[in-house]
């Protein structure tokens, strides 16, 4: 039985729309080896709920620079929950301030990954930790 | 203290001191560089006609005769965060510290035309910038700064025209003569599709905006940039510096095409136009950037465009240092990057200049790394001794030649966008945000490899001391709500209804709508209420997401 692609979903929150790191993050997930989806800009915690529902992904990457993380990471874990997506490792990358970092793992955010991480630390992370759903 | 294992082997500490050498020698942007430059580089161009003299076309070596020696540069650091009574203050301490113009940064509701309540703003009101939803905000953003006196940049794009109706109210309210208003205003929407996203309304809708900005200037504030053309963004995307170039003017040729397409003649607006460029850390690619810039944009200004006034051939530029390479690592190092970047900006000839703040990979500002990064262009100024003579760096073979190697790139994407029918056609093809796409993926690439090194990220790593970096709290978001309450209780809604109603009237037409914009800003309508009313008629845009 051939192993089930890990599946992702990168989503950028919020009303920025710095989304190089976004892309690069999809662009290098997906070169190794997994299924990418990309929301686009503006995605509210909501749409990214549903989309990671209807998507069945095992992973969702959120993509934050704005400073909102506080607001929108913790309101995302509490959709997911109602959702029973508990189990869906949800990874953040961006500029979080470090004293920040405690309170969004609290949340239940997986892991938080600031500028100058290589693209290889989260496919490793995402290969390590990930067990796909089904 | 380093906790690396002392090395042991003398093949091991040879290594340590003299790192790996690249087979191949490229700029930052990838651009290959050869061992040596020579004349021989240099076969067909013609200094008469290529380099010229400074003041001169084709302004390679940059648009006043004395360049420096008559007047620095402006110093103008970017500044916004929280209230606008906390921007306010940073304002008047800048201008204490001796910054000669000032330069707004909006929050995030701003830039996308939210109201500080908005739903959508959630978490965001006074995060990157200050929160102004109204004239009212506007009027404390600048109390006791007499606009008269002052320059004002905004970086404001989807919304200009709002936010310039409100500062043009402000400046109204302080008896301020608009002829005599100096300032620049961002309002670039084309960049907003290709990089940097904040976009509103779709494309067509949006550039008639502009271009009423354009007309309502050249008749009312003669002294005010309508525009700043910009590559700063496209460059943070990930862009090379031939990409930025070349996008950035076609961009330009594009807002020159729909001026004259409005009957406007071009030397009447094509001198107000300004130009906003990245200065990265490649320093020679970066000068021969802004050399090159100059050179084509005389050069398609008269071919293209028929422009006989010199004023429309010169281009006038910004530069700020670039954002993205700055590193959340070992921060300080970031003072240094600073300091090149901005030298290559004065180098190249720049009319102003922001310096990035050593804490900005982490936050905004504090006032602390604020200061330091303006002290950073005080000492090139004062100190460095490369103001005392116009274009330095002028007839060095090396820089000549890569400024011909960016002046060929540039032109020829340009004459690909030409042959896709223009920019917006190109845009609405994914193929400026595709090619910026590949070149960011293939930077990110080059640094996991370790093919270029970021000091401090991918080399010379060491822990750190984390930064005290500005914080700002959801007081901010609170304080803004209830001023926006207050004002939608204190104002005549009647009236506000009544003077939306006329914009929505004349935003179905072809009329100039900076008049009606003004009225609806006179009357207190909130930037959210203007934006809705003009989303109504022209709809939102949403772009085909590519990665």
């Amino acid at each position: 039985m051939s192993e089930r692609k890990i599946r992702v979903l990168i989503a950028k929150p919020g009303l920025d729309g710095h989304d190089r790191g976004a892309k690069i993050i999809a662009r290098a997930l997906r070169d190794a080896g997994m299924e990418v989806i990309y929301t686009g800009l503006r995605q509210t915690p909501e749409m990214i709920a549903s989309a990671a529902e209807q998507e069945d992904v095992d992973v969702i990457g959120l993509s934050i620079l704005s400073g909102a993380h506080n607001t929108l990471c913790p309101q995302l874990m509490e959709l997911l929950r109602a959702k029973h997506m508990d189990d869906v490792t949800v990874l953040v990358g961006g500029i979080i301030p470090e004293a920040d970092i405690p309170g969004l793992k609290k949340a239940g955010i997986a892991e938080v990954f600031l500028p100058g991480t290589s693209t290889q630390e989260i496919v490793d992370f995402v290969r390590g930790h990930v067990r796909t759903r089904d | 203290m380093s906790d690396e294992k002392p090395a042991t082997s003398s093949a091991e500490i040879e290594a340590l001191h003299s790192p790996a050498r690249p087979q191949h020698f490229t700029t930052v942007s990838g651009h290959p560089i050869r061992q040596l430059y020579t004349a021989a580089d240099l076969v067909n161009w013609e200094a008469q006609r290529d380099l010229g003299r400074p003041g001169e076309p084709p302004y390679t070596r940059g648009i006043h005769p004395t360049m420096y020696r008559g007047r620095l540069w402006t110093m103008r650091q970017f500044a916004g965060f929280g209230t606008a009574e906390d921007t306010n203050a940073r304002f008047r301490y800048l201008l204490e510290q001796g910054q000669t113009g000032l330069s707004v940064a909006f929050d995030l509701p701003t830039l996308m035309g939210y109201d500080s309540d908005h739903p959508l703003s959630q978490g965001e009101v006074g995060k990157c910038g200050v929160a102004i939803s109204s004239l009212a905000d506007m009027e404390v953003l600048f109390d006791r700064i007499p606009l008269a006196e002052v320059t004002t940049s905004m970086t404001i794009n989807s919304p200009a025209a709002i936010v310039w109706a409100m500062y043009l109210a402000v400046a109204e309210k302080q008896s301020a003569d608009w002829k005599l208003l100096s300032g620049t205003l961002q309002n670039d929407i084309l960049k907003e599709y290709i990089a940097q996203k904040e976009y509103i309304y779709p494309p067509e809708p949006s550039l008639r905006l502009v271009i009423d900005t354009f007309e309502f200037g050249t008749r009312h504030t003669p002294r005010f940039n309508p525009i700043s053309i910009s590559g700063y963004h496209i460059r943070e995307a990930g862009s090379t510096a031939i990409q930025e170039l070349a996008f950035t003017l076609r961009d330009g040729i594009e807002y020159v095409e729909r001026g004259i397409r409005r009957g406007l003649a071009v030397d009447d607006f094509a001198p107000r136009l300004s130009f906003f460029f990245n200065a990265h850390n490649d320093f020679f690619e970066e000068i021969a950037k802004y050399r090159a810039a100059r050179r084509i944009w005389q050069r398609e200004m008269r071919e293209r465009f028929g422009a006989k006034n010199p004023r429309s051939w010169a281009l006038r530029f910004h530069a700020q240092t670039a954002g993205c390479s700055l590193t959340a690592q070992q921060p300080y190092n970031n003072v240094v990057r600073t300091a090149i970047q901005a030298l290559a900006a004065v180098m190249g000839g720049t009319q102003s200049l922001h310096t990035n703040s050593l804490d900005e990979a982490w936050a905004l500002p504090t006032e602390f790394a604020a200061t330091l990064a303006l002290r950073t262009q005080q000492i090139i100024a004062y100190e460095s001794g490369v103001t005392n003579t116009a274009d330095p760096l002028g007839g060095s073979y090396f820089v000549e030649a890569l400024t011909n190697e960016a002046d060929h790139g540039a032109r020829e994407y340009i004459r690909k966008i030409d042959a896709l029918g223009g920019m917006v056609a190109a845009i609405e093809r994914s193929y400026p945000q595709r090619e910026i796409a590949e070149a960011s993926y293939r930077y990110q690439q080059a640094v996991d490899r370790k093919e270029k090194i970021i000091v401090g990220v991918n080399e010379y790593v060491s822990e750190g001391k984390p930064l005290e970096v500005l914080q700002i709290d959801e007081s901010v978001a609170l304080r803004q709500q209830e001023r926006l309450r207050r004002l939608r209780a204190e104002r005549s809604g009647e009236e506000v209804r009544r003077r939306l109603d006329r914009l929505m009237r004349a935003a179905e037409g072809a009329e100039n709508l900076m008049p009606h914009l003004y009225d609806a800003v006179k009357a207190y309508a909130t930037l959210g209420e203007i934006c809705d009313a003009l989303r109504t008629v022209f709809g939102a845009y949403e772009e085909v997401a590519i990665t």
